[in-house]
């Protein structure tokens, strides 16, 4: 079984108007499955109000799904005696920088998981300085975290979550707030940890092109899965992707126009680099 | 103006004052401060900035930063100063049209001038040389005796740190909201007290709101890295009294011993 196992998952949002009747409900999440193993790295792509986010609240046992069950390494999240081994089992970093930073300095940031879990100050230590490191962040750890960049902040938060010892991390939406070059160091950061120390990932994005070194990617819409496959497969359904109101890399939508006009080219191009070379390799000139 | 409040701004550096166990800061301003007020002569609000000038010497903050946080309360200084200096009854000393300066008035309006600024630029230096964190840590060790009578100690540290760690957020999202009405006609400047007062409304709305976003995600951020309260946490950074604590507490003494005495002599 792997790390994350979700089965059937709905999740309603019961909207009331003022005097508490039930307005109307809405299935942000609607019978979704997915089974994630140790070390992968997964990312789910959608547009706003697709129930991405929904959906990655569940693996943290924020949410409790209305039907269906998830289960995080073998524990269901509805199991109130487990919510705390949970939540260390699974970290999680939220979309916005400044609001899910706690500490006023960087380190102490860092430590403020550790702190809550009763680690012994030593290995708080030692924890915090292995974190920073691995996130490229370790000489930045006496900084305000004010004073950073929003790619430095998302890092510091990356490495607060890894200092408790995670399995698997949920990134929602790290990168929605920041500039082209924060969202680069990011993802290389969080591509490090996938493929450095071994955590498995679950990042949940609406930018197509973080999602290109994924294990797998699923695409969601209305709440339900709508596309799942490797990302060559998904990126070669170009026509499917526009339906769903996701905005394919150029690169990608480039090498698909040119099959059109008839050019002989492979399927799902991800990279600048593979289609020079599949160009090259076709004999245009 | 927004953004000239230093009460709560941490300033990075490293020194023998940034290193002081923030329970010798706490008590030492507090200390500081009722000192402030037991002075009678301008003699003992000398030694008090003499002191205060070498604590702010061995701290490395340059001095513009103390100084920076007396801008925002300026205002309230003037008043002080001006209520005193014209409302204190006793031997009159000038007479301007139908208000007079009294011998007192004077004495009192300079000498709550000199114990305001020394109230804040003390209390500045310990916010800037001290780590929100690290003060709150500071609070619930100072006041750990009352959680016998059942006070949420840890929480209320909690919360106080992390009120320090939004001032500055915002701060600069008051002074974001407010540059976009600006660029969209609204005046915050002109008119009476009223009419300003009234321009605020719409500045605090948006503000409010986003505040409780704010605490929104960051409650759930906060659940979401195991946080559940004061049990069973341990620190990261442990208090522990060492030499130099020690010998900061008999400086602190040292220095009540000498300005107190010195303060209440009456032959000024």
């Amino acid at each position: 079984m792997g790390i994350i196992r979700a089965k059937d998952v709905v999740y309603e949002y019961i909207r009331r108007d003022e005097e508490g009747n039930v307005e109307g409900i809405t299935r942000a999440v609607d019978q979704v499955s997915l089974d994630v193993r140790q070390g992968e790295f997964i990312a789910i792509l959608g547009h706003n109000g697709s129930g991405k986010s929904t959906l990655a609240k569940h693996i943290n046992a924020i949410l409790n799904p209305t039907e269906g069950t998830v289960w995080v390494d073998g524990m269901d999240t509805r199991d109130d005696t487990k919510v705390w081994e949970i939540r260390q089992r699974a970290g999680m970093v939220f979309q916005n920088p400044d609001n899910q930073i706690i500490g006023q300095v960087v380190e102490e940031d860092v430590g403020f998981g550790p702190e809550n879990m009763g680690i012994p100050t030593k290995e708080i230590w030692e924890r915090v300085e292995e974190s920073l490191k691995a996130v490229g962040m370790y000489e930045f750890r006496k900084h305000s975290p004010n004073k950073l960049s929003g790619g430095q902040k998302q890092r510091v938060s990356i490495a607060g979550v890894l200092a408790m010892h995670p399995k698997c991390i949920v990134l929602d939406e790290p990168t929605a707030m920041l500039d082209p070059r924060g969202r680069k160091e990011v993802i290389r950061a969080v591509r490090a940890l996938n493929q450095v120390e071994e955590v498995t990932v679950v990042l949940i994005t609406h930018y197509m092109e973080e999602t290109i070194h994924a294990d797998k990617v699923f695409v969601m819409d209305g709440g339900r899965i709508a596309m799942e496959g490797t990302p060559r497969e998904i990126f070669s359904q170009v026509e499917r992707l526009k339906e769903l109101r996701l905005d394919v890399p150029q690169v990608t939508l480039l090498a698909y126009e040119l099959q059109n006009r008839g050019m002989k080219l492979p399927r799902g191009i991800l990279t600048v680099e593979e289609l020079a070379d599949a160009l090259s390799g076709s004999g245009v000139r | 103006m927004l953004r000239d409040i230093t009460l709560g701004q941490y300033y990075q550096t490293d020194s023998v004052i940034h290193r002081l166990d923030p329970r010798v800061k706490l008590a030492g301003t507090l200390l500081y401060i009722i000192s402030l007020f037991f002075f009678q002569n301008f003699l003992g609000y000398l030694t008090a900035a003499l002191f205060l000038g070498i604590v702010i010497g061995l701290s490395h903050v340059p001095f513009r930063f103390m100084v920076r946080g007396m801008r925002a309360i300026i205002f309230l200084l003037l008043l002080t100063v001006v209520f005193n200096l014209f409302l204190t009854p006793g031997t009159p000393l000038v007479t301007l049209w139908k208000v007079t300066i009294t011998r007192e008035g004077l004495r009192t309006a300079v000498s709550m001038a000199i114990r305001l600024t020394l109230l804040i630029i003390g209390s500045s230096v310990m916010t800037l040389t001290t780590t929100p964190n690290n003060l709150t840590d500071g609070m619930e060790r100072g006041m750990r005796p009352l959680k016998l009578f059942r006070v949420p100690v840890h929480e209320v540290a909690m919360m106080m740190s992390i009120a320090l760690r939004f001032i500055p957020i915002l701060l600069e999202e008051t002074d974001k909201i407010m540059k976009a009405q600006i660029a969209r006609g609204a005046d915050f400047e002109s008119g009476n007290l009223i009419k300003r007062a009234k321009a605020l409304v719409p500045l605090l709305v948006p503000l409010f709101i986003s505040a409780f976003r704010r605490a929104n995600d960051l409650a759930m951020a906060m659940e979401a890295r195991c946080y559940r309260g004061g049990e069973g946490r341990t620190k990261m950074k442990p208090l522990i009294y060492r030499r130099r604590d020690r010998l900061a507490y008999l400086c602190i003494l040292l220095y009540l011993c000498v300005s107190i005495p010195v303060g209440r002599l009456s032959f000024f």
